[in-house]
């Protein structure tokens, strides 16, 4: 119970942290916004010229543009979230501190990633999502069980998104200089989780691949189920099966660190 | 403030050249201390072109799926993307590090470059000059090689000359965009990331030809934030299409004109921004 409530006010303390800097959350709307005006037009042409690509109709390639602009910041699709503090405390040695302290480390980062992907969603997810709606034609279901399903498919697709992170904040121990893993994060993050382009227009094998990678349960799925593409049942099962085989493989990467890594030193 | 500093106040070409010179010496020493890591120099250079690359394999992607986008085909997209991605590269190589003048403003930082006897936006130009940038630009020229290779274009002297030009003016152009968004972070401070919608958003719009998007939008790059001189209406020029908006045949030889109109905006706001900068006195 004790730890619960622990867990819970670094949670909180993440959503203050981010809720502090409103001009940024300002910025980062409008930034949002822009973007998905810039890929709205771009994947209009481009269902104009190929109706029907990936299984969407216009109306949902709209919607899926505007959902990856609201859940950019939240699932940190290119990072920028709480891997970037661990890193440099695993870097600065500060990381030490955090090893004796009576809160299990993955835990805690946990619960603070999801207070900021909270006020994120909050913050500057809404407004472009109702922006988008408001502006272009969207398909968008009509009944609470569908929204209910999504909210679901948004607390695993957060999930897989700190997992994801924490496994390259902990590559850290081993490369001390986290530039080059945070750049390969980027890249997948932004190509596989279907930022650019929805991963069911994906062609062929290359589809078939990125769709059974975890980048996937982060903004393809969830919009599957808003959309009603695809069934909450399976995408539940393949989230959390993510979910758990990353926050598990995070679990042996860190003790396997903590047992053999000399902590850089002061 | 920054102005009654300096020990003595040059004329305007003195400025300029003394500016030249201090980016110089500063970008030099950047350079060298970043030559000192060979490796993670190569390492960041080669994953920086991956990163912009892949805009580029997102466009190959689509056009796996379709002929051609807002009546375009693939090597004149390519043309498009090629000559934005070159100058944007160019800009931020050049500029880039202005768009970190929020952080300066915030931690007092700027202060130090206030007392320096060296115009302060050459100062904050050339901070931490990262050379790996030039991996976008390799990215940038590489697509635009291709689109060379794989148009069809009927290829006159003026279009020949027309291309570099382009690309310069191009990068002009988005460096004044550089700088009026640093002019910009000196009242926005934490708002720092609105500069991206104009510069890394600008960069995405013109990768994509004109005809895809609304109206109103193209009339807002063309007349309000002329960023469609970067791109879309020389290669409207070169490509023999349309222009947007029905411009004039003369505009595709505007840009060198548009980006001197940038620069001296460009230069107004700097002014007024580094005016009413207060030092936060921490």
């Amino acid at each position: 119970m004790g730890s619960a409530r622990l867990y819970a006010a670094v949670a909180a303390g993440g959503f203050r942290r981010y809720a502090t800097y409103r001009a940024a959350t300002a910025a980062g709307v409008f930034t949002n916004t822009v973007f998905g005006l810039i890929l709205v037009y771009t994947y209009l042409a481009l269902w104009d010229e190929r109706p029907h690509l990936g299984g969407y109709d216009q109306a949902q390639a709209v919607t899926f543009v505007w959902l990856g602009q609201a859940l950019y910041a939240t699932l940190a699709i290119q990072g920028g979230g709480f891997e970037i503090d661990l890193m440099e405390r695993i870097r600065t040695g500060d990381i030490a501190i955090d090893l004796y302290r009576p809160a299990d480390l993955q835990a805690w980062w946990l619960a603070n990633d999801m207070g900021r992907a909270v006020f994120q969603l909050l913050g500057r997810g809404v407004i472009p999502f109702a922006f988008g709606v408001l502006c272009f034609p969207t398909a968008l279901p009509g009944d609470p069980g569908t929204w209910l399903a999504f909210l679901v498919t948004l607390v695993l697709a957060m999930i897989v998104s700190f997992a994801i992170r924490f496994l390259v904040a902990l590559s850290g121990f081993w490369l001390m200089d986290g530039t080059g893993a945070l750049q390969v994060l980027m890249v997948t993050g932004i190509f596989c989780s279907g930022m650019t382009l929805p991963l069911n227009a994906f062609p062929g094998a290359l589809g078939e691949a990125v769709r059974a990678l975890p980048w996937a349960a982060q903004l393809q799925m969830p919009a599957d189920v808003l959309m009603g593409e695809a069934d909450p049942l399976p995408v539940f099962v393949f989230q959390a099966a993510w979910a758990v085989a990353l926050l598990t493989a995070g679990r042996l990467v860190q003790s396997a660190a903590t047992r053999r890594v000399v902590v850089q030193g002061g | 403030m920054a102005e009654d500093l300096r020990f003595a106040e040059p004329g305007r070409p003195a400025v300029v050249l003394e500016g030249l010179r201090t980016y110089r010496m500063i970008a030099g020493m950047w350079i060298r201390s970043t030559m000192a890591y060979r490796a993670s120099f190569v390492m960041t250079a080669l994953g920086g072109a991956l990163v912009t690359g892949l805009d580029f394999v997102a466009i190959l992607l689509m056009f796996s799926r379709v002929d051609s986008l807002g009546g375009y085909a693939l090597p004149e997209v390519a043309l498009l993307y090629g000559l934005s991605a070159t100058s944007f590269g160019i800009a931020d190589l050049a500029m880039g590090s202005a768009g970190r003048l929020g952080t300066r403003v915030r931690d007092g930082t700027l202060d130090t470059l206030l007392v320096r006897p060296a115009p302060v936006l050459a100062q904050v130009a050339a901070d931490r000059f990262a050379l790996r940038r030039l991996g976008r630009i390799t990215q940038g020229a590489v697509v635009l090689g291709y689109a060379l290779l794989a148009l069809d274009v009927h290829w006159t002297a003026a279009k020949v000359l027309l291309l570099p030009v382009t690309v310069v003016c191009g990068g002009v152009i988005f460096s004044a965009v550089f700088v009026a968004g640093a002019s910009f972070q000196f009242v926005a401070q934490d708002a720092a990331e609105v500069q991206s919608a104009f510069t890394y958003g600008g960069q995405t719009l013109l990768q994509y030809p004109p005809t895809v998007f609304g109206k109103e939008l193209v009339r807002g790059v063309t007349f309000m934030f002329p960023l469609a001189f970067v791109n879309w209406v020389p290669a409207a020029y070169v490509l023999d299409r349309p222009y947007p908006l029905g411009l004039p045949q003369w505009a595709a030889f505007a840009p060198p004109l548009v980006a001197v109109g940038c620069w001296v905006l460009a230069g107004l706001a700097w002014r007024a921004g580094l005016r009413s900068y207060r030092s936060t006195g921490s």
